[in-house]
């Protein structure tokens, strides 16, 4: 089982929906944030074009935030989801300074914290908080290695890219273009 | 935009100086041990609700934590507003009852108005007040020159009271500030107002032309959902705007118009529409009235006129016009919501009607649908009294298809005038911070100068609530009942809104207000429920219902009890215009001594060195309401002005700067905003979201938070059909050089 996400770049609106209904569902606190989105923009005036990203955890394969991690808090589980136990964490931010995307944070209470693809939504059978509450239905989630699952039927269909590639960490966050 | 960077800037100023008493963390230390379960919070419980941030009131379930409080909203999947997925807004709703600036007890005035010295007082003492008030202000005057401002749901029982008082005066913003001359530019074409939400058959149409209406940045959760259901099937869109808006960058076109030119853009449409031959021909031969004198109006008004006008390529516009028409009757020109930009409005939304009626869009699928509204039994109590004046009378002549008090107009007439007999002496303001939705400031602050009487019912201390003589501090939604939402929308649907806390301070329910001032203005028989939840069950039982079903359900859909969603083939239809046809040439607006069809009429341009004001939405943001709620001003804490690289250029300005603004007529910015220097704008504007630069001290987190567009705008181009106040004619320029001025950032 490896569980991933399909972001529509091509609905995407960027309204942040994704970042409060993770914080409200997650406990995140205020100022804080575990998924965030991005906006890009090329061009001059008026041939312009804009590409709008839900970001969050890559979920990482190859994850440099594990291999670095010198307590073992940061760790996979079951479907390739990477978490951390916040009782193992000593704050270090080793993991931190290692992701090529940005995505951990130190959580005021002294630990590293991180989308967890809500973990504990997936392993009831739902959803994760963000693509349930994304209103233009933009993001896919679901396991790759079955072919009927959202996101792999999602990703036969349309063309995709991943971020930064070339860190070879085989990312599973998958963005349509 | 909420970007990591910004987090990450946000995340370092340490533990400290995150924004405290919001949502919290609540974990356990046994929950801290594992991962899986770190963010885990145990939910007790949920509620029905309806939600109140904006006007769209999508259906969602609340959800409490196992200390009772309130933790997080997600929406009713069984809801036609919202299919289940609530906006950023309505999932950052908790931020609204959780915000620790929030109005505690009611206030009393104690030295002269804006001041800001207020006392506490008890609800028995506050409701004494104003009714000593209401009642020597009836006795002098007539209970008429009482009048109320109101949006959102506890509008409903002041407007009760008002009407069982005798005042006829009920004013919302939502008209004269907002769609009012779409409403009435489709009722004069259609014979019909569009209401909220709008009947837009988005899911399926195949082509949507969006005219300067932002969606996606405006957060109209049905129609963004649509919108994105209509990518997924292929529709074009087609989006004019002199920004990229977010819109714009999911569109096949994007017309980069110059700013105030619109309506000759969508003549050239017609006009190609018409010559060409695309129209729907049977459509408009059965349903249509004045095709004829339509033809020849539009003849001259080619793409290579409009060219110069619009500067937009005329092969553009032919070509788009051929892929509005392609998709026909699929298509919806999209009648937008905020359109009151030049004065003209009521006559560009003709024309955007007219452009439907063409391509055969109402009444068909992929187009405008027919709504139903479910019909409630309202509770009995006697017929109101009729009101011994209207505003009307005050504005003799003027104004003449506005079919709702206009809250600009009800501003206008409490300044005395010679002309006036009457002058508004009390106002009751509801849920609207008059200061930063009407234009022009010093004129709202003028007539509050002469009021007897001003009440302001608020759940935050906004601008208006500084103003007040009594300020009556309302929980939130997620705190109380309120009316069933009823629709319209493509089935007859009714919504809960039930209490999910207990209100936090000393706050109370509008309804409770309203019925205890009626007590003591002996109109309480206006009231025949002393609760909320009697009445609901007493209206829910009348239809086959209770209260008690809907806590467990939340909303309840019916089948259509009238006609079809879409019009039936060759359907015979009667429309509410004079003529029983879909009006080209209007014969109401003729009768008002009005074009009966479209005119562009060129508006004034920027002078030297100045630039238009253009403001819009955020998607996180409602009005000027949200800005102090703290999930929301996590996401968005400012407002930026958008520049041209070119205007950048010329100034010296660059992107993180602040700098103020001044207008034409030398109104300078309260606070200084930050510079957003991207192509995203045309060279000739500057743009901003509205509902930042609070002056209000009491909103301690959005205080002083960029710069309110508002301000800015003194000059206000009325409609003269309708009295809508025309807002996009205000140019601007920058004051680089801020003197050592404190930036609040």
């Amino acid at each position: 089982m490896r569980y991933a996400m399909a972001v529509d770049t091509k609905k995407c609106v960027g309204c942040s929906d994704c970042v409060v209904a993770c914080q409200t569902e997650n406990n995140v606190p205020i100022g804080y944030c575990r998924d965030w989105v991005v906006e890009v923009m090329d061009g001059t005036y008026p041939q312009l074009e804009i590409e709008l990203r839900s970001e969050r955890c890559n979920h990482c394969e190859n994850a440099p935030c594990v291999r670095c991690c010198p307590t073992g808090a940061s760790h996979i589980v079951d479907g390739g989801i990477v978490l951390v136990k916040p009782n193992k964490c000593i704050g270090c931010g080793a993991c931190i300074a290692s992701c090529p995307y940005d995505a951990r944070y130190p959580h005021p209470k002294g630990y590293v914290d991180k989308c967890t693809f809500c973990v504990h939504r997936v392993s009831q059978g739902m959803k994760p908080a963000c693509v349930s509450v994304c209103p233009t239905k933009c993001m896919y989630f679901g396991d790759l290695d079955d072919p009927n699952s959202d996101v792999s039927m999602v990703l036969k269909k349309r063309k995709y890219k991943t971020l930064i590639p070339e860190a070879g960490t085989k990312p599973h966050l998958y963005f349509l273009i | 935009m909420a970007t990591r960077r910004q987090f990450i800037r946000i995340s370092a100023m340490g533990a400290g100086a995150v924004m405290a008493g919001a949502a919290g963390l609540r974990l356990l230390a046994s929950e801290i041990t594992d991962g899986r379960k770190a963010s885990y919070v145990a939910l007790t419980g949920r509620t029905p609700t309806y939600c109140e941030v904006c006007f769209w009131k999508c259906a969602g379930w609340v959800y409490r934590d196992d200390k009772g409080s309130i933790q997080k909203i997600i929406g009713n999947s069984e809801d036609l507003n919202c299919n289940g997925r609530l906006c950023p807004r309505g999932t950052g709703g908790v931020g609204m009852y959780h915000d620790e600036d929030r109005l505690r007890k009611p206030l009393i005035r104690t030295e002269e108005r804006g001041m800001q010295s207020f006392r506490e007082a008890t609800w028995e003492e506050a409701f004494d007040y104003i009714a000593e008030k209401i009642k020597v202000i009836s006795a002098e005057h007539g209970p008429e020159c009482i009048a109320l401002f109101t949006h959102g749901s506890g509008g409903k029982y002041f407007s009760t009271l008002l009407r069982a008082l005798g005042s006829p005066h009920i004013a919302a913003p939502s008209y004269a500030q907002c769609r009012g001359p779409r409403e009435v530019a489709f009722q004069t074409t259609f014979g019909e107002a569009l209401d909220s939400p709008e009947p837009l058959d988005i899911r399926d149409t195949r082509c949507l032309v969006l005219i300067g209406s932002h969606l996606g940045e405006n957060m109209h959760n049905g129609q963004v959902q649509e919108m994105s259901d209509a990518i997924d099937k292929g529709a074009t869109i087609i989006t004019v705007d002199p920004r990229f808006s977010t819109a714009a960058g999911k569109s096949k076109y994007w017309l980069p118009i110059k700013p105030a030119t619109d309506l000759a853009l969508l003549l050239a449409w017609i006009n190609v529409i018409i010559t060409e031959e695309l129209y729907d021909k049977p459509y408009v031969e059965k349903y249509t009235y004045g095709f004829e004198y339509l033809k020849e109006h539009v003849k001259n008004m080619t793409p290579e006129w409009a060219y110069g006008i619009t500067t937009i390529d005329p092969t553009v516009i032919r070509e788009t016009a051929r892929e509005m028409a392609n998709a026909s009757p699929a298509v919806i020109v999209h009648p937008g919501r905020h359109v009151t930009w030049y004065g003209d409005d009521t006559q560009r939304l003709r024309a955007v009607a007219i452009l439907n009626a063409l391509l055969g869009s109402w009444g068909r699928r992929g187009g405008f649908f027919r709504t139903e509204t479910f019909e409630l039994p309202e509770p009995p109590h006697p017929a109101y009294p009729t009101p011994k004046r209207t505003w009307r009378t005050e504005f003799p002549d003027l104004y003449k298809l506005a079919d709702t008090v206009l809250a600009n107009g009800v501003c206008d007439a409490t300044v005395p005038d010679p002309s006036r007999n009457c002058k508004f002496q009390g106002w009751i303001v509801n849920g609207t911070n008059l200061m930063e939705t009407l234009p022009n400031q010093a004129n709202t602050l003028k007539a509050i100068q002469e009021l007897q009487l001003l009440v302001v019912i608020d759940t935050m201390p906004m601008e208006i609530t500084g103003w007040a003589d009594v300020v009556l501090p309302e929980c939130t939604y997620l705190e109380r009942y309120d009316d069933l939402r009823v629709g319209p929308h493509r089935k007859p649907q009714i919504a809960l809104r039930a209490p999910a806390a207990k209100p936090m301070h000393d706050t109370k329910p509008a309804f409770y207000m309203a019925r205890e001032l009626a007590k003591r203005l002996g109109v309480i028989e206006y009231f025949p429920f002393e609760k909320m939840e009697d009445q609901l069950d007493w209206q829910l039982k009348q239809v086959g219902s209770s209260l008690e079903e809907m806590k467990k359900i939340g909303v309840k859909t019916f089948d259509r009890t009238a006609d079809n969603l879409f019009f039936y083939p060759d359907e015979d239809v009667e429309f509410y215009t004079a003529t029983g046809k879909i009006e080209l040439y209007s014969t109401a607006l003729e009768g008002a001594g009005f074009d009966p069809m479209p005119k562009y009429t060129a508006h004034e341009e920027p002078p030297a060195g100045y630039y238009r004001l253009n403001y819009g939405r955020a998607p996180m943001h409602t009005f000027s309401r949200t800005a102090n709620n703290p999930n929301l001003t996590d996401l968005m804490d400012e407002n930026s002005v958008w520049v041209n690289p070119r205007v950048a250029k010329e100034w010296g300005l660059s992107t993180g700067q602040y700098v103020h603004l001044v207008n034409q007529d030398g109104k300078r910015s309260e606070f200084p905003i930050k510079v957003r220097v991207t192509e995203r704008i045309r060279w000739d504007s500057v743009y901003m979201v509205h509902g930042f630069g609070h002056q209000e001290k009491k909103l301690r987190r959005s205080y002083g938070k960029g710069a309110s567009d508002t301000n800015l705008i003194t000059k206000v181009l009325v409609d003269p059909v309708m009295g809508g106040t025309g807002m996009r004619g205000n140019f601007v320029t920058f004051i680089t050089d801020l003197a050592g001025e404190e930036v609040v950032s």
